[in-house]
């Protein structure tokens, strides 16, 4: 199927299989390989992307059902290559070991501080308990986000 | 794993969607907000030659108030019910279950017909739908049927809507004053499937309960209302030993099934707990809404 949608800003079209899951046709058609893939069925929050404002899993999604839509990946948080303020204050509290979690950890934090900026410890850790990280390092994750949301709030 | 092949139609009409189901019937499923049957689907335990994606149907979408009751869409997303001040209001047992179900990311995508058409025992929604006597409005060609909830959940991931039938609505009675509810669970994680769950509601008139509703999830393939424990518990004054007695009467003939997550007596133990708990604080709450 024939779909056009706008990722991070940009206009991108393909034709996905129906079956092809948003989070493959962002990897394999669209090269966007930041979107990892760690369960293929919604459990480890690993493909977290924000759809229309909405973190959501993307592998629970088929790409066809994006069209239209305007998503965003965390490729869109870096843009120039720069970090964005989550990603730096991650970056600073050591959040992330192997990284293969990181990019759905980020993507569901984003979405979670837009809405939530004065979330304390507890929401946070409630916020991201969807989210798995095999290298165990939740402590040091939660610490980061809090970290930006401490930034944030006095910026 | 993939998804398998499917040949995919995406219907923007009720009339349409129904006209697939009835060309289709078995071999056909429904995709509404897709977070359990897509993972249904990647582990290849669903292998539909036809997938209906009622995610284009509007008129399936919203919150409506008529005659004291409230009209859910099927497809209606979960965190949209979560925000609806209608729901809030009129319904604080689905308002209090909401919150409990999966994670946010889940919610955004999740709807509640689609929870309620997979019917797993051990989710929220199936225990309020219970709860509260819940109508459930399915639409064919031959035209529309009401649903009971008591007839509607009748097996593991098995309701009673016919495969040429499609989910539109669920209506639930809106909660008057006097009227106080808890849903409860166990988890071993926020966000998981609860060990054993409790949907509660309490309506106290000039202190004495003129109205209980338990219903319980993860015990049982469907969600089970305790009404032994209800018939005791109306037209008493609520008390520590009354809400001990209907947690006695709620469990003695359940038979909770074993998994890792907990044995069959655990299960049971802590139903009982939930009933205590559930009662104490619906209890409470009718007493705020008085």
């Amino acid at each position: 199927m024939d779909i056009t949608l706008r990722i991070n800003g940009a206009t991108y079209a393909g034709s996905p299989e129906a079956r092809k899951t948003l989070a493959d046709f962002l990897r394999d058609d669209l090269n966007l390989t930041g979107t990892h893939v760690g369960c293929e069925h919604g459990v480890c929050g690993a493909c977290t992307v924000i759809v229309d404002g909405r973190p959501v899993r993307s592998c629970l999604m088929l790409a066809v059902q994006a069209a239209g839509s305007e998503v965003t990946t965390i490729e869109g948080l870096a843009p120039d290559g720069e970090l964005g303020p989550l990603q730096q204050a991650m970056w600073d509290s050591h959040s992330f070991q192997c990284g293969f979690c990181t990019p759905g950890f980020v993507m569901q934090a984003t979405a979670f501080l837009r809405d939530h900026p004065d979330a304390d410890e507890q929401q946070i850790r409630e916020a991201l308990s969807g989210n798995i990280c095999r290298c165990t390092g939740y402590q040091s994750i939660i610490e980061g986000v809090l970290l930006a949301a401490e930034r944030a709030r006095q910026s | 794993m993939k998804l398998p092949p499917f040949d995919y139609q995406a219907p923007e009409t009720v009339s349409a969607a129904v006209e697939l189901l009835a060309e289709h019937l078995d071999e056909a499923s429904v995709l509404a907000g897709g977070q359990s049957l897509i993972p249904l689907l990647a582990m290849r335990l669903a292998h539909p030659a036809v997938l209906i994606d009622i995610n284009g149907i509007h008129e399936l979408s919203g919150v409506t108030v008529t005659d004291g009751w409230v009209g859910i869409g099927a497809m209606t997303r979960e965190y949209v019910a979560e925000e609806s001040g209608t729901v809030a209001e009129s319904l604080p047992l689905l308002a209090a279950a909401l919150p409990l179900i999966g994670h946010e990311a889940i919610r955004s995508r999740g709807t509640i017909g689609g929870s309620l058409a997979h019917a797993d025992p051990a989710a929220e929604l199936p225990a309020v739908a219970r709860a509260l006597d819940a109508e459930f409005v399915v639409r064919s060609q031959s035209g529309e049927r009401v649903i009971p909830a008591a007839d509607w959940f009748e097996g593991y991931l098995t309701t009673s809507r016919r495969p040429d039938e499609l989910l539109v609505e669920v209506r639930f009675p809106a909660a008057g004053r006097g009227t106080g509810i808890s849903f409860q669970e166990v988890a071993r994680r926020h966000g998981d499937f609860a060990v054993a769950g409790l949907a509660a509601s309490l309506t106290l008139s000039d202190g004495a309960i003129s109205d209980a509703r338990l219903a319980f999830a993860g015990i049982s393939d469907v969600p089970v209302r305790a009404t032994d424990a209800e018939e005791l518990l109306v037209g008493e004054r609520p008390s520590p030993e009354l809400f001990d007695e209907a947690a006695r009467l709620a469990t003695r003939d359940i038979d909770p099934p074993a998994d890792l997550h907990g044995s069959s007596d655990y299960r049971r133990k802590v139903a009982a707990a939930l009933v205590r708990r559930g009662l104490r604080a619906a209890a409470d709450n009718a007493d705020e809404r008085q």
